[in-house]
């Protein structure tokens, strides 16, 4: 039972590498709580996004999460 | 697979109103796409192309800001999808005859290309304005990230407030 954390941009510095498996967790609310607390602050951030195997989570309360999925924390674009 | 996607063979006339996106991982050489992109599109009167390069310094410091290599990296379930989107956006809103748009993600050097949109249309307007748009877009909603390593360091680069405001006028 484990989820794929994908940490894009400066987001992979704070995290220490650009990917993380951790133990599964109903919501993205969850799972931010069993982070290292100034990571799960900053993947807080009104401005961090979150992305459930591609797709942009709206409501991280929601119990959506399954194990291996993949969850992405994409802060802003620093465009092309 | 949808047609618009579809990509023929080089010097192949491509279907009108078409979008052929691309995300690079090795460089390509502008001159040659451009070249392929307005020979498939003979029935359009104008081509716009807007090239982006990576710049030789950092315009961050006043001295010592010269720019060793610039990475871009890129998420492979939504960066491309979304280069798709966006192209199907620009072919809704402008009566063009083919659009072209290439990005880059990881290394490159000074001078290398990063991006380059080309809108081919019947008439001049619609290919400056679609190009505009694709750029505007492309550098405020796509989904890159890039840094800079500048005196041996790599340093994040942060968005610009002007990446913002371009956006804002096509609203």
């Amino acid at each position: 039972m484990a989820l794929k954390l994908v940490f894009l941009g400066p987001l992979e510095d704070l995290a220490g590498a650009p990917e993380r498996e951790v133990a599964s967790a109903p919501s993205v609310s969850q799972v931010l709580a069993r982070l290292e607390p100034d990571l799960a602050a900053a993947l807080s951030s009104a401005r961090v996004k979150c992305a459930l195997n591609g797709a942009i989570v709206h409501d991280r309360d929601a119990e959506v999460l399954k194990s291996g999925d993949e969850l992405a924390f994409l802060p802003p674009v620093s465009g092309g | 697979m949808n047609w618009r996607f579809s990509r023929l063979s080089a010097g192949g006339e491509m279907p009108r109103n078409a979008a052929d996106v691309r995300l690079f991982t090795c460089s390509f050489s502008p001159e040659a796409e451009l070249a392929r992109f307005t020979q498939a599109h003979p029935r359009a009167g104008g081509v716009v192309s807007f090239l982006g390069q990576v710049r030789s310094s950092s315009g961050v410091e006043a001295a010592g800001d010269a720019v060793e290599a610039l990475e871009l990296r890129h998420y492979e379930p939504l960066t491309l999808p979304a280069m798709h989107e966006l192209a199907e956006r620009i072919l809704g809103r402008w009566d063009l005859e083919g659009l072209l748009v290439i990005h880059r993600s990881g290394t490159m050097m000074p001078g290398d290309p990063i991006v380059l949109v080309a809108a081919a249309a019947r008439h001049r307007r619609s290919a400056f304005a679609a190009a505009d748009f694709a750029m505007d877009h492309l550098k405020s909603e796509s989904w890159f990230w890039k840094r800079e390593k500048v005196g041996g360091q790599w340093r994040w680069v942060e968005p610009r407030a002007e990446d913002y405001q371009d956006i804002a006028r096509w609203s």
